[in-house]
């Protein structure tokens, strides 16, 4: 895409070299070489715990590096702090944003900028700065509007802003799609493209393999804190940028098993909230993983709410293996073998402070008690087969949750739910923000019980994942159900068309 | 590595142990002074230290002031084991300087040698007892002569660590700490309550007004009182119940309904007693039992709280309900999509957190055989306070019971060692208490700094 940029430059415009930081007991990041011409994007890859974000933290000046040298334009800086970080030239787009919500655009992009605390702030000169800023990503924000009031992909285009505004020539984005519809998508690779043609260096760092292919001129691969190697993406295929992120091969993306589907277990009729969710209806059969596509906030995670009685439901039925469900709090949808995994692990999914085994004890206690009391040799007992079953890296069941990195999580989620023993699971998103390696131990838990003849459903906004693992795929738009596919020779086209009502003409193979 | 981590798990669950042992490193030496024993072993002690200094052969009189269960406890032990080392003892003479000498005199007539003065250190400073006053009766009366005066040793010990005063702290509070077990629950799950010091109140006014109105007054029996204990008790799981609706299904945070109630109960207690102070209940014997009849040697109360102690402990340690408390306030919303009965948990706590709050007014109102409207004044201040100092985050989530304990002491400690050691600084009763005030404040946040530090250094940099 980008010709080389070396040649017109006489330096890199970035260059770490032998960058080494360890923690207590870790070694973050070991001799890795970084290079950054002005005008690509270096694409960041590896999976979760690799070294990723440590190495954004050094160029953010948020950690100190044990050793290694920074050079921005040949000459070495030392970046001490995040101030020197942007005084630098370099601008670090987080997963969460640094933004003060109840302010407006433009004053989140000068936030800081004052000369003093007492200058005088012209605000029709911040205005016009902020929409020259706005003009040049191609992307118009209104710089007055309160950011608590903006989308995630305008939040986003604010945190771009203000990183330009600093001056940045190197922007870091750390999974910028994460949280992003795929529309969002689409226009954040157009912003990419435009920091490009301004000959800003980009460092883009993703877990989708999808957006690689689009947008990197080179991809460096990061495994074990250790630099793997960099990469033209013309010279390697998708499988080859798994084994080096992983060390070994994964025989296929998706490893989707062929199986003949029983009868049907888990029936929903005319499951209804409001306006949030109306009238849907789908079953899913034994042993069958029924996928359930469709845009950001259409409403699938509103659905698995009110299947695992987290909220109310207006109306609608329930029924598992014949009976009829009165689900009304989560604590009975579990008794009836219901559990649902949440899109948000750490806001919904975990108690953060907590130990991994506490989490894991938690929904499973009356398995584990002795008399009134708890055994804690038999939740030991129970939580390490599955830290040996699915390989869950852990020091111990007393570590705390929170210093777990989102593949492992996650993974401490499942055991939890796997010792419950459920017969409906509900995935939603269960692989946001997790490594490749990971995702494929999650996807071969999912086949496993789905041998076991387990109902499972998948909501997931990553159309590859949907057609790569689903029997069937049940299409939410706008809180009613679009549509309901047999997954045989369907494309992410088909699925698009159908979650945003494009192609409302079109005749859906719909299944009771 | 290992024993490091070993040290840091001793650090953080623990550190606030080494803490209350400095401090009582401190207050011992700050409350060091000479100690003059007078019970029953100094008696037995200085017959025995007199029989192997001075033999056999002597004639003992024995001298101490007319106080029934000390000094006469100790001047009869001190005969009997003169008499039974072979001495001779010519008598116990109870009473004041004046009947001493007239005793003496009376021997000194009768011509009867006497060798030695047994006493304690009180009365041996008397004036008769002095050496020169002694000496003159000697001239008077030959037999006396030779008279010496012996007293039980002397030695400088701390009076903070003596029995009596560590049994007084643990005394005095006992109904603070069974309050900040319920406030340790409260707080765990990210609530507070601060209307625990006003329940005590209300629950003090509350027994003596169903003792004296509806149980039969001055002649309640056992049974009576223990009938008005428990109505007590209901009332106070009612209030606690209530505040736990208000939290959970009306969702009012917790601080505002209980600032409420705060209120709301102090005034009930004055309202209902409609008394100036207290409402007397000294005639009630039935209501006296449960602070004096001290079953196992001390306050009942000191092993109730023990107890008391030990049951939290294993309630929040080894049972689900426990795990439940832990997790609604480490993460509402995951407790309650782990299936964790959330409304149940946070309005049992609040109920507990009242119940115990009921209980230390009924201990109060034991202890001072009246109904006190004025009983736990600002005692939930000292109870989120001991709470805190005990290691629990008022972020929630976490928190020891043994912590809290170990935080009720520290506060206890700080207090009587004002008390014990405020004479020697030259402390006023003012002064003193601002003293107590500066330094349980300063201890608040100190512990909130440690808190805040030790999250930063027990968490490892995540990747």
């Amino acid at each position: 895409m980008a010709e080389d940029a070396t040649s017109e430059h006489p330096h890199h415009l970035l260059e770490m070299t032998g960058l080494s930081k360890s923690f207590p007991g870790v070694r973050a990041l070991d001799q890795v070489n970084l290079t950054l011409h002005a005008g690509e994007v270096l694409a960041l890859l590896g999976e979760n715990g690799a070294g990723k974000s440590t190495l954004i933290k050094i160029l953010g000046g948020v950690y100190a590096p044990d050793a290694g040298k920074i050079c921005i334009d040949g000459e070495t800086v030392d970046l001490t702090s995040p101030t020197g970080a942007q005084q630098a030239g370099i601008g670090i787009i987080f997963q969460e944003f640094n933004l003060v919500p109840a302010l407006s655009a433009r004053e989140n992009i000068f936030l800081g900028q004052e000369s003093s605390s007492l200058s005088w702030i012209n605000k029709g000169q911040e205005h016009a700065k902020a929409r020259e800023l706005f003009d040049r990503i191609g992307v118009q924000v209104d710089p007055e509007a309160l950011c608590q009031d903006l989308t995630v992909a305008q939040q986003q285009v604010v945190e771009i802003a203000k990183a330009l505004a600093l001056n940045a020539r190197i922007v870091v984005m750390d999974e910028p799609t994460a949280a992003l519809t795929p529309q969002e998508v689409e226009g954040l690779y157009e912003i990419v493209d435009e920091l490009r043609r301004l000959n800003i260096g980009v460092i883009y760092i993703s877990h989708r393999l999808d957006e690689i292919d689009r947008l990197a001129d080179r991809i460096m691969i990061l495994r074990d804190g250790r630099h793997i190697g960099t990469r033209d993406p013309e010279s390697l295929s998708r499988n080859e940028m798994i084994e080096m992120m992983v060390g070994r091969s994964l025989e296929n993306e998706f490893p989707r098993e062929e199986r003949s589907v029983g009868e049907s277990r888990f029936v929903v009729e005319n499951l209804c909230r409001g306006s949030r969710v109306k009238d849907i209806s789908f079953t899913v059969a034994k042993g069958e993983i029924l996928g359930v596509a469709g845009l950001v906030g259409a409403g699938r995670t509103e659905m698995a709410r009110l299947l695992f009685g987290a909220d109310r439901r207006t109306g609608g039925t329930i029924t598992l293996d014949g009976r009829e469900l009165s689900i009304r709090s989560p604590r009975q949808a579990i008794a009836e073998g219901i559990c649902l995994l949440t899109e948000d692990r750490k806001g919904q999914g975990l108690v953060l402070g907590h130990t991994v085994q506490e989490n894991f004890a938690l929904p499973n206690l009356r398995h584990f008690m002795y008399g009134p009391f708890i055994s804690k040799s038999r939740e030991t007992a129970a939580f390490k087969s599955y830290i040996d079953q699915i390989q869950i890296k852990i020091t111990g069941g007393e570590q705390i949750a929170e210093t777990l990195s989102g593949g492992n999580q996650q993974k401490v989620v499942l055991a939890k739910w796997l010792q419950r023993n459920a017969d409906v699971i509900i995935f939603d998103e269960p692989t946001r923000g997790i490594d490749v390696g990971a995702k494929y131990e999650i996807y071969l838990l999912m086949n496993e019980l789905s041998r076991q003849g387990k109902a499972i459903i998948m909501i997931s906004s990553e159309l590859t994942e949907i057609l790569g693992m689903s029997d069937r795929i049940l299409v939410i738009r706008e809180g009613s159900a679009a549509g309901c596919l047999v997954n045989r020779g369907i494309s992410q086209e088909d699925l698009m068309k159908l979650a945003t009502g494009a192609d409302a003409g079109r005749k859906t193979v719909m299944q009771g | 590595m290992k024993s490091n981590k070993y040290m840091r798990a001793l650090f953080r669950d623990y550190g606030m142990v080494f803490v209350l042992l400095a401090l009582c490193g401190l207050v011992s030496i700050a409350t060091i002074a000479d100690h003059h024993p007078s019970d029953v072993a100094a008696g037995r002690q200085l017959a025995n230290q007199l029989s192997s200094q001075a033999g056999t052969e002597i004639n003992v009189l024995i001298v101490a002031r007319e106080v029934p269960s000390t000094d006469e406890a100790f001047a009869l032990a001190l005969k009997e084991q003169l008499q039974s080392n072979g001495a001779n003892v010519l008598g116990v003479e109870l009473g004041d300087p004046r009947s001493v000498r007239a005793r003496l005199e009376d021997l000194g007539r009768q011509k009867i040698r006497v060798d030695y003065i047994a006493t304690h250190n009180f009365s041996s400073n008397w004036g008769v007892l002095h050496t020169d006053k002694l000496k003159a009766l000697g001239t008077t009366f030959p037999t006396l002569k030779k008279v010496r005066k012996v007293r039980p040793k002397s030695h400088r010990w701390p009076i903070f660590l003596t029995a009596s005063n560590l049994r007084k702290v643990l005394d005095q509070n006992a109904p603070t700490a069974i309050v900040a077990i319920g406030m340790t629950l409260v707080i765990i799950t990210a609530g507070i309550d601060l209307s625990v010091g006003s329940m005590v109140a209300l629950a003090s006014v509350i027994t003596a007004i169903t003792i004296r109105d509806l149980f039969g007054g001055a002649s309640a029996s056992g049974m009576d009182v223990t009938l008005a204990y428990g109505l007590t008790m209901l009332v106070c799981a009612g209030v606690g119940m209530l505040v736990g609706v208000f939290v959970t299904v009306f969702k009012v945070p917790p601080f505002v309904v209980t600032l409420g109630l705060m209120m709301v109960a102090r005034g009930a207690a004055y309202f209902i007693a409609d008394e100036a102070s207290a409402i007397p209940l000294s005639s009630v014997a039935g209501n006296k039992l449960l602070y004096d009849s001290n079953l196992l040697g001390i306050q009942n109360q000191i092993p109730i709280m023990i107890l008391l102690f030990v049951m939290a402990h294993v309630l929040m340690n080894h049972t689900a309900y426990g795990r439940y408390v832990y997790a609604v306030g480490g993460n509402v919303t995951s407790a309650r999509l782990s299936g964790v009965p959330v409304v149940f948990v946070v309005i049992s706590v609040y109920t507990i957190c009242s119940l115990l709050s009921g209980f230390a007014g009924i201990l109060e109102t034991s202890h001072h055989q009246a109904g006190l409207m004025s009983a736990g004044n600002l005692l939930e201040l000292k109870a989120i306070a001991a709470v805190v100092v005990g290691g629990t985050s008022l972020m929630g989530g976490e928190g020891k019971i043994f912590g809290t304990f170990i935080g009720v002491l520290i506060l206890g400690v700080i207090e009587n060692g004002l008390n014990t050691a405020g004479a020697h600084l030259g402390l006023e009763g003012v002064q003193k208490m601002g003293l107590e005030q500066v330094i349980y404040g300063a201890l608040i946040l100190v512990a909130v700094l440690i808190d805040q530090l030790k999250k930063k250094v027990v968490k490892p940099a995540a990747n």
